[in-house]
């Protein structure tokens, strides 16, 4: 099996500040690290690696040089190669042209089982990436991933909401999107580690993944950021315990009867 | 923070990091509840060994990653205990199990044992106390009787660290009775083994994530390949084992006394009382100058003492009893006084120095007592000192 695994280095806040005059992230000073979600997303790919010996894994980013940070610690890890897509090209990409640059490099690899990403990045935060490499590529592709088990060619994918989950099954290949629930990321190991420092990444650049330049970048992205802003938190709702079903199920009634909703 | 240099390797300080990155995530979050409630850190050692960190003194051929730097290993304990040495015994008791197969078995025992130990498969425990034989482990009971290709082992040991959980015991029984200690051979048994059974898992003061049990062997038949070296050694094994291992609870002190200054210090700037933090106080801030000069010093004598034995300084059990019994005098008294800092709260199971000070007392007991390290060094020097007055 070949997994590939897309990360993303973010600054280490999950309390990014945002310039209110420009509307763009303030990085400065920020130190960098794999996105958590990812982290998730390369341990389910690790564990699947476990569970099925001879699988390979491909660890796949986007970004500026420095990028190369996680993907050796991706290698520390265990993944069994790193792809480095960096190139001015791509500079300003919104999701739309970020989610086609890396579908172009996945294009170039050994044909992928499965693509995994995280649930959304920490500070770009609109968990589109995923779902739009997954078009790209002609995948189906399943959103917040907790447990994986496959067998026969075929995905068994529980995906998880508030009040429950859903299981689904998949064929594949297929993409799916990660969340923290999936798995405890483990810490790189002694050999891993020895392996990263040794590792020379040479970056793939838009012209080696094939992409058509009018793709890419600035202004090839449709995303215009008019204004960003942090949402009022969600109310959190009534709950009713402890007494009878049916008294229970009367206050029910009587609160969607007074709210005209039945 | 300012630090001594040491002269540390690469590997040294990269051993350093991935451990305390790993003991604060790990360890620290659980530590009250495997303490309070006796729980055996399993998950903690399964990591330890997929993060290639149970095979720092196992040599590259045998599957580990020693390649003569023992510093690696000893700061993987000091760092482990630094956050808990219940956990950090469990670790380091593989080595203790281990050491007897490094210094006296043939490379066939080596072979088949020492893999799975460095890579953390399988884990390893050290079998020499008994209950009538604590100190004066040349009294030991336990015999092996050769029958065939086999050894009958018959008798109990007792407090034996990783009782249970571990896989591979070197276990030191009479093979001649009439030749007292030199009549002691050692062996490896497995676990599984036939008549080879655990017995009773103490409850104990201290490092309480240990596992500490009785070893019953009732006609066990162990293949007499199994023994190390020849018939008569095994003393010799379980000595030189001493030697190599007492830094480690060195390192166990080294690492809590280090550990339990941490917090004394941290806690002395937040709690105010008289209008300041307590800190400001200098009856207060001298003890806390007295606890930090006794860590370094006992840290700086542990290194010197491993860093020898690397340089291959031969004649070493003096210094090595030296800095167990230093490093492990330091940790009580500066548990002890790391209490008194946070006073009632350091009382309070809530902090964490309360546990440090139960752990602590372990350190002046296992692995020789203090009164017998003292003895080691005392004898060293009236033997040294005799042969100074001949020249
Ligand atoms: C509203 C908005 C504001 C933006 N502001 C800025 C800005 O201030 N500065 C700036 O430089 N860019 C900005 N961008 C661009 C944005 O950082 C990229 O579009 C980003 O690569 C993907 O968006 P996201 O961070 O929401 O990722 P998500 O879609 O939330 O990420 C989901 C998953 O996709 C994968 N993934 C995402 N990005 C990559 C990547 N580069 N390489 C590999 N895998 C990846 C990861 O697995 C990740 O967990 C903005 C975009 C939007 C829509
Ligand atoms: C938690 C725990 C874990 C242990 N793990 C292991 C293990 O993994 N493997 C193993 O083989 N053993 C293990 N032991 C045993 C440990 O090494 C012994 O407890 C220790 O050697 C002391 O023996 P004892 O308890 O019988 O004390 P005793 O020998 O009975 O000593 C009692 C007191 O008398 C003093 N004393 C004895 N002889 C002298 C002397 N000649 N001069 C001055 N004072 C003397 C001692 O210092 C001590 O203060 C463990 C013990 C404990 C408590």
């Amino acid at each position: 099996m070949h997994i590939v695994v897309c990360v993303k280095q973010v600054p280490n806040t999950t309390q990014v500040r945002i310039n209110p005059e420009t509307n763009t992230l303030i990085r400065d000073g920020v130190e960098s690290i794999m996105n958590p979600f990812d982290e998730n997303a390369l341990e389910m790919a690790l564990q699947l690696k476990e569970k099925h010996p001879g699988t390979k894994v491909t660890v796949v980013t986007m970004g500026p040089p420095q990028a190369v940070d996680i993907l050796k610690e991706a290698v520390g890890r265990g993944a069994d190669a790193v792809v480095l897509l960096s190139d001015r090209a791509f500079a300003g990409s919104d999701t739309w042209a970020t989610s086609y640059a890396l579908s172009t490099a996945i294009g170039k690899l050994e044909k992928p089982d499965l693509v995994l990403f995280g649930k959304q990045a920490i500070d770009g935060d609109t968990a589109q990436v995923g779902p739009g490499v997954a078009v790209w590529l002609g995948m189906p592709c399943i959103t917040y991933a907790r447990a994986i088990e496959i067998a026969d060619g075929e995905a068994t994918v529980e995906r998880l909401y508030e009040d429950g989950y859903e299981k689904l099954a998949v064929s594949l290949p297929c993409a799916l999107t990660v969340l923290k629930e999936a798995n405890v990321p483990r810490m790189a190991s002694l050999r891993g580690k020895m392996a990263a420092k040794k590792l020379v990444i040479e970056p793939m650049t838009a012209e080696m993944s094939g992409a058509d330049p009018a793709k890419l970048g600035l202004n090839a992205s449709p995303t215009r950021v008019v204004k960003i802003f942090s949402p009022p938190p969600k109310a959190g709702g009534v709950k009713w315990q402890g007494e009878e079903p049916e008294v229970m199920a009367q206050r029910l009634v009587d609160l969607l009867r007074e709210r005209k909703l039945v | 923070m300012a630090e001594l240099n040491y002269g540390l390797s690469e590997l040294a300080l990269e051993i350093r990091s991935m451990v305390r990155e790993f003991a604060e995530a790990r360890v620290k979050p659980v530590r009250a509840e495997l303490d309070e409630k006796g729980i055996f850190p399993t998950e903690i050692l399964r990591e330890l060994g997929k993060m290639d960190l149970m095979g720092l003194y196992i040599p590259v051929e045998y599957g580990g990653t020693f390649e003569g730097d023992s510093m690696p290993n000893l700061i993987a304990v000091e760092e482990l205990s630094r956050v808990c040495i219940g956990v950090s015994v469990s670790f380091a008791a593989n080595g203790l199990g281990a050491d007897p197969i490094l210094i006296g078995a043939s490379d066939e025992q080596k072979k088949k044992y020492l893999p799975p130990l460095a890579s953390g498969e399988k884990w390893a425990a050290y079998a020499l106390t008994e209950p009538n034989a604590g100190s004066d482990a040349g009294a030991i009971r336990t015999t092996a009787v050769k029958k065939g290709d086999k050894y009958i082992l018959n008798g109990t040991k007792q407090w034996i660290t990783n009782g249970g959980e571990a896989d591979i015991y070197t276990v030191f029984a009479v093979t001649d009775k009439n030749r007292g200690a030199r009549g002691v051979s050692a062996f490896i048994v497995e676990k599984g083994t036939p008549g080879f059974r655990f017995g009773k898992k103490e409850d104990k003061m201290g490092i309480r994530a240990s596992a500490t049990r009785e070893l019953i062997f009732e006609d066990c038949e162990v293949p007499a390949e199994n023994l190390i070296g020849r018939e008569g050694t095994g003393f010799i094994w379980a000595m030189k084992t001493f030697d190599v291992s007492r830094p480690g609870i060195a390192a166990q002190g080294v690492g809590l006394a280090q550990g339990a200054l941490d917090e004394a210090v941290a806690y002395a700037k937040v709690r105010e009382q008289f209008g300041r933090p307590i800190i400001a106080n200098q009856g207060l801030s001298w003890l806390l100058a007295d606890m930090a000069t006794k860590v370094e010093s006992a840290r700086a004598l542990t290194y010197a003492v491993v860093q020898s034995i690397d340089r291959g300084v031969k004649d070493y059990s003096k210094f090595s009893a030296m800095c167990k019994v230093y490093a492990s005098d330091v940790a009580m008294q500066v548990t002890t006084d790391a209490v008194q800092v946070l006073g009632g709260y350091g009382f309070m199971r809530e902090y964490p120095v309360e546990k440090m000070m139960r752990d602590a007392k372990i350190l002046q007991i296992y692995e020789g007592t203090n009164q017998i390290q003292r003895d080691i060094i005392g004898l060293a020097l009236n033997k040294e000192y005799a042969a100074a007055a001949k020249k």
